[in-house]
């Protein structure tokens, strides 16, 4: 008795909500449930109910209603269509150039590199999410023209950069998310306990066999986990284009070309990319990759 | 629901219009437009002790809001707009009392109801010394009344690279043409007025399109401009509306011959990057002060919209931006005003009359053609959109 006593005096809060399960589910979710709900679903909600509203043809200005001009627009109109299919195709371009490259340098770093050269990469691969995310696509942008550092360098060789297109997009939408796909990737391969690599071995696999056979299986959840960064984030980007893309249309730059004369229509057109993250995430689901994350 | 308010729309606004005979040197004649009534300042107040501007970089600068401060006691407060999209967003917003609008933000907000009818007897620098040119021009005056105290303007001209080109381009074909000896080097401006600079070609090259106005285009004349536009997307380089990305895409290499400003030329800083006005004419932003219809400090307003029209302050305003100033003084003040009104053509009526104010296309069609109906900034908009596919 006195046992209980003392602790009710000491801690009363604890001991309140030791008998009261819900307050204590309630506490613990209220910051964060005020969070998702009243900001983030909230302001992601009245943007998408803008897109069934009309905009005056001149002023600009919103009315709420209802109808479905603005995706009849998006489904009809080839330029949208286009836009979209490209912005997919650099996307998916971006994801799988961040697979490819951090597959290997994961494999590197958790299995070969001395501990040194190992924090020397792991700082390496950060460094950039140190910078602006702007100054980095700016630099993009001075290294690819004309007279920039690429085509300076190359010119001993007689290789020409190919000037701003999708290929300097994808390549510089690469540059900003790497350190998204390379970090779970090489954190995942350094998880791998080295039984495996030996027994692998002892089976009689080589190297490339064991990266395939077994790595890869492996790591499928962080090469998930990665990608819905590295996917999703290029889908939404338009600065990357705008800067390094010429004349590269894509879904966000459309987007901000509407956002102040059409609301609507940049609010039905952003349904576009949220509906292949959710495609994506759904392919992902069927996996099981997001189970095992 | 929305073809019906635009169907609406048009039925007020040709209901509205009264044919007009006295068309301006421009070639657009005077034409009636539907606007809200809001009723202007009769007479000077007190002051309210603060002004909320939202103004294209530069054109607030404490080297003379202090003086004004000083003067007034209105405290000003500036907001920096990128675009005149942006402009027309943050006016409506209600938060601001002035704006330093576009020919293409200015009539929006005009028609919009967000901007008030300006009383000039209270501005006595809005006087004769303020450039021909800028004045009663259809974007800030409508129905006869000013809504806009003119700031400055400039024209979009043709930049080039003498290296390459050898001497200045005669014509835009440089820039529209597949057969441009520079395809896949050439820039162009990156929003839907840019459609204006189609426009303002074909009218040159295919008089029987019959454009009179690049603003009043009916919808075969559009249909035509985006062709074109559509046409110079397979051999651009890049758009920009990014100065910046301008400037090193020009000094990078990148870009041989396009649209360009006379102060981007400037700051390019390189003795090959020139430029020129092609026989065709081209567009030009002429710039504005426009009084927000529901300020709290309109004396305020009226004061800052006198005080930069004197000619040290607008000239200074304008060799700030990089512009011609309206008040043409300002020119003949000291051999340095004299130097930069010359580099901006501020003087030079010819020039300016060879350039087409940005405009808000709308539905009424700013060239006085009655039988037809025009096609709204909305419509070019979503044409735009296509040119870039």
């Amino acid at each position: 008795m006195s046992d209980t006593s003392m602790s009710r005096q000491r801690r009363p809060i604890s001991s309140y909500l030791l008998r009261r399960p819900k307050v204590r589910l309630l506490g613990l979710l209220a910051l964060p449930m005020t969070w998702i709900v009243g900001v983030y679903i909230l302001s992601l909600f009245l943007l998408l109910v803008t897109a069934f509203w009309n905009v005056d043809p001149f002023t600009s200005l919103v009315s709420p209603a209802f109808n479905l001009e603005n995706f009849r627009l998006i489904f009809t109109n080839s330029a949208y269509i286009a836009t979209s299919i490209r912005t997919l195709f650099i996307a998916l371009a971006v994801t799988t150039v961040c697979v490819v490259f951090a597959v290997p340098l994961g494999i590197f770093m958790a299995k070969i590199a001395s501990p040194r050269l190992r924090n020397a990469l792991a700082v390496a691969i950060t460094l950039p999410l140190w910078a602006g995310y702007l100054v980095k696509v700016i630099a993009m942008r001075l290294v690819f023209t004309e007279e920039g550092f690429f085509n300076w360098l190359m010119a001993p060789l007689g290789i020409r950069g190919p000037g701003f297109s999708i290929p300097i997009v994808i390549l510089t939408l690469t540059y900003l998310w790497f350190p998204y796909m390379a970090l779970p990737v090489y954190t995942a391969i350094r998880q791998i306990p080295p039984i495996l690599f030996d027994a692998s071995s002892d089976m009689g696999a080589k190297g490339f066999v064991t990266v395939y056979r077994v790595v890869l299986p492996l790591i499928v959840p962080a090469i998930i986990a990665g990608s819905v960064f590295t996917f999703s984030l290029s889908l939404g980007d338009y600065l990357a284009a705008r800067f390094t893309g010429g004349s590269t249309q894509m879904i966000g730059s459309i987007i901000a070309a509407n956002i102040n004369l059409n609301p609507p229509v940049a609010a039905a057109y952003s349904m576009v990319p949220i509906t292949f993250v959710v495609i994506y995430l759904m392919v992902a689901r069927r996996t099981g990759s997001l189970e095992r994350m | 629901m929305k073809r019906k308010n635009q169907a609406l729309f048009g039925v007020l606004a040709v209901a509205a219009m009264v044919i007009s005979s006295c068309g301006s040197d421009d070639g657009s004649a005077d034409v009636e437009i539907s606007v809200p009534d809001i009723p202007m300042h009769e007479a000077m107040g007190d002051f309210e002790g603060e002004l909320n501007i939202v103004n294209w970089s530069g054109f607030v600068e404490p080297a003379w809001t202090d003086k004004f401060t000083a003067d007034t006691g209105c405290k000003v407060n500036p907001r920096v707009a990128g675009t005149s999209d942006e402009m027309v967003t943050l006016m409506r917003t209600g938060q601001y009392d002035i704006v330093s609008a576009s020919g293409d933000a200015a009539l929006r907000l005009i028609v919009g109801g967000d901007v008030q009818p300006l009383n000039i007897k209270l501005i006595p620098n809005f006087s004769d010394d303020i450039a021909a040119g800028m004045k009663g021009n259809v974007y800030d005056t409508v129905n006869g009344k000013p809504y806009g105290v003119p700031i400055g303007r400039g024209a979009n001209l043709l930049q080039y690279n003498d290296t390459i080109t050898n001497g200045a381009p005669k014509s835009w074909d440089v820039v529209w043409e597949t057969d441009s000896p520079y395809a896949g080097k050439i820039t162009a401006y990156d929003a839907p007025i840019y459609i204006a600079d189609a426009a303002v070609y074909l009218m040159y090259h295919e008089p029987d399109l019959g454009i009179k106005n690049p603003y009043a285009l009916d919808e075969a004349q559009l249909a035509a401009a985006i062709a074109l536009l559509k046409q110079q997307n397979t051999i651009i380089g890049e758009y920009w509306s990014d100065p910046v990305a301008q400037i090193t895409s020009f000094v990078g290499g990148n870009t041989v011959v396009g649209t360009s400003w006379e102060i981007l030329r400037k700051f390019a800083a390189k003795d090959n990057l020139k430029t020129t006005l092609p026989v065709e004419g081209s567009t030009g932003w002429f710039d504005s002060w426009l009084v927000s219809a529901t300020t709290k400090n309109v004396n305020c307003a009226y004061a800052w919209m006198d005080y930069t029209s004197q000619p040290e302050v607008n000239g200074a305003i304008a060799v700030n931006f990089g512009m011609a100033p309206a008040n043409v003084a300002f020119c003949g003040s000291s051999a340095d005003a004299q130097a930069h009104c010359d580099t901006f053509f501020a003087e030079d009526e010819e020039f300016f009359e060879r350039v087409w104010p940005w405009t808000t296309p709308i539905e009424t069609c700013v060239d006085g053609r009655t039988e037809v109906k025009c096609t709204s900034f909305q419509d070019w908009t979503n044409a735009w959109a296509t040119v870039k596919g």
